[in-house]
């Protein structure tokens, strides 16, 4: 089970509160996890990866394990600690404006 | 019982304002979808209890939601808007070449006669329609493609299609309006566009009337004579008798030609309304008084409709699509501001005001006139 932290506005959005668990089956890479997560929340779609282009959208950003994975390939394994559930994969509205 | 339903959207979310008749006691409810920017809601024609959104974030993009009980619930539909075919490039502001890349819905437009069917006008500027309730997007190609394409090029909010008008007595035409494009028709319900922009006299572009490049801000027409165009432009307001294919400047006596929406009265074809601003430059209105313009003549004779409005230390701006009217009668305008105020006139304009004065800038107002 994959722990997901949504930023507020797409928890309004898919209508969860707190994390969201989702289960993913082979290498737990980033784009898996959002495909998972989008399979589960369709609403989602669009909203953390360009629809046509399926490539982070600028503004997002991904953090795990104290890090910054946001630059990293969508498609190389995620932490252990996130495949095993033991830490969050947070998703975050990067911060701009003063 | 009638009433008016008035759709506002925010930079900050959206809110539903409703009224009896009289248009003197206002609920407001709200805000929807808060903290995101809502460009634009407006109901179905066909079914007023349906309801279109568009609802954008820098953030996370955009999102289409759908009302089907007038407001009261929202269901998030589809948010795919791909180019048709080669994506193709327009011109940008230091003389390069882009691609067309989608970044918002500016305005949606709803058929006038089937309540599943809708039209998105985009930036980058395209045409986009719906015909299964927003669940799924297909560009209208013809007009991205119909040649003069490649030299638009973005006025200072982008290259963004954000007038879309369905002529009421021949399905067949519409007419969409493109910053800094211009004005452009089709006589065979999308398939293939025309500029019309002729009679256009713009200062800004290298040849002032030229076929394309115009910054047309906002058209306007009435249903029972859509021949008949009213046009906000970047500087100028302009008239057409002959569904764009020929303007002539109708700003007249108005203290500045600058301004954003434009719309025509619900029940007199020749009574029109505007908002001067000062100037491109500074995005308020001329001497800090907030002055809605009518003219009952079709254009060049205009009068200040201020009862009820600021008239001194107003700055604020009016956006685009910021500006409605009812159909009851007489007539309500409604208009909301970029300092958050929504004023409405129960009487075609004589008097105004303030449904509220508080919520966050005005993107968009639109009214529906309820039975």
């Amino acid at each position: 089970m994959i722990r997901v932290v949504l930023p507020s506005h797409l928890r309004v959005l898919a209508r969860v509160s707190g994390e969201v668990f989702i289960e993913v089956s082979g290498d737990v890479t980033r784009n898996a996890v959002i495909d998972a997560l989008e399979a589960k929340y369709p609403m989602l779609r669009g909203t953390i990866r360009d629809r046509t282009t399926q490539k982070r959208r600028p503004m997002v950003r991904f953090f795990a394990c104290g890090q910054d994975l946001s630059h990293d390939s969508p498609d190389v394994e995620l932490p252990s600690t996130i495949a095993a559930g033991e830490e969050p994969f947070l998703i975050v509205g990067a911060i701009a404006g003063g | 019982m009638s009433g008016v339903r008035v759709l506002v959207g925010t930079k900050k979310g959206a809110f539903v304002l409703t009224s009896d008749a009289k248009r003197e006691r206002w609920n407001v409810d709200g805000p929807h979808f808060g903290g995101w920017e809502i460009y634009h809601m407006k109901g179905s024609p066909v079914d007023p209890n349906r309801i279109y959104v568009s609802q954008t974030s820098s953030w996370f993009g955009q999102m289409i939601q759908r009302s089907n009980d007038g407001g009261k619930t929202w269901e998030a539909l589809g948010n795919k808007f791909e180019y048709d075919g080669a994506t193709g490039t327009h011109q940008w502001h230091d003389g390069t070449l882009r691609p067309w890349e989608f970044k918002r819905v500016w305005h949606l437009e709803p058929s006038l006669t089937d309540p599943d069917s809708i039209y998105a006008g985009v930036e980058d500027a395209a045409l986009f329609q719906s015909t299964d309730g927003a669940m799924t997007w297909q560009e209208l190609p013809g007009l991205r493609g119909h040649g003069t394409g490649p030299l638009w090029q973005p006025g200072a909010g982008g290259l963004c299609l954000h007038t879309i008008l369905l002529d009421p007595i021949n399905p067949q035409r519409m007419f969409v309006a493109i910053s800094s494009a211009g004005a452009f028709r089709t006589d065979d319900a999308g398939k293939t566009w025309q500029p019309i922009n002729r009679g256009l006299h713009s200062l800004y572009i290298p040849d002032p009337t030229a076929e394309v490049g115009h910054c047309v801000h906002r058209i306007a027409m009435h249903r029972s004579r859509p021949n008949v165009l009213y046009m906000q432009k970047h500087w100028d307001v302009m008239r057409s008798d002959d569904a764009g294919d020929n303007w002539r400047e109708i700003s007249g006596n108005l203290p500045s030609d600058f301004g954003f929406p434009i719309d025509v009265h619900a029940h007199d074809p020749d009574t029109i309304y505007v908002v001067p601003i000062k100037s491109d430059g500074e995005h308020y209105p001329p001497d800090g008084k907030l002055r809605v313009y009518r003219s009952k003549s079709g254009g060049n004779e205009w009068e200040a409709l201020t009862n009820g409005l600021p008239q001194s230390d107003c700055y604020v701006n009016v956006l685009r699509d910021a500006m409605c009217v009812d159909s009851l009668d007489p007539c309500g305008i409604y208009f909301g501001t970029s300092g958050g105020q929504v004023y409405a006139s129960a009487d075609s304009g004589d008097h105004w005001q303030p449904i509220v004065r508080d919520l966050p800038g005005v993107l968009s107002v639109e009214v529906q006139t309820l039975t």
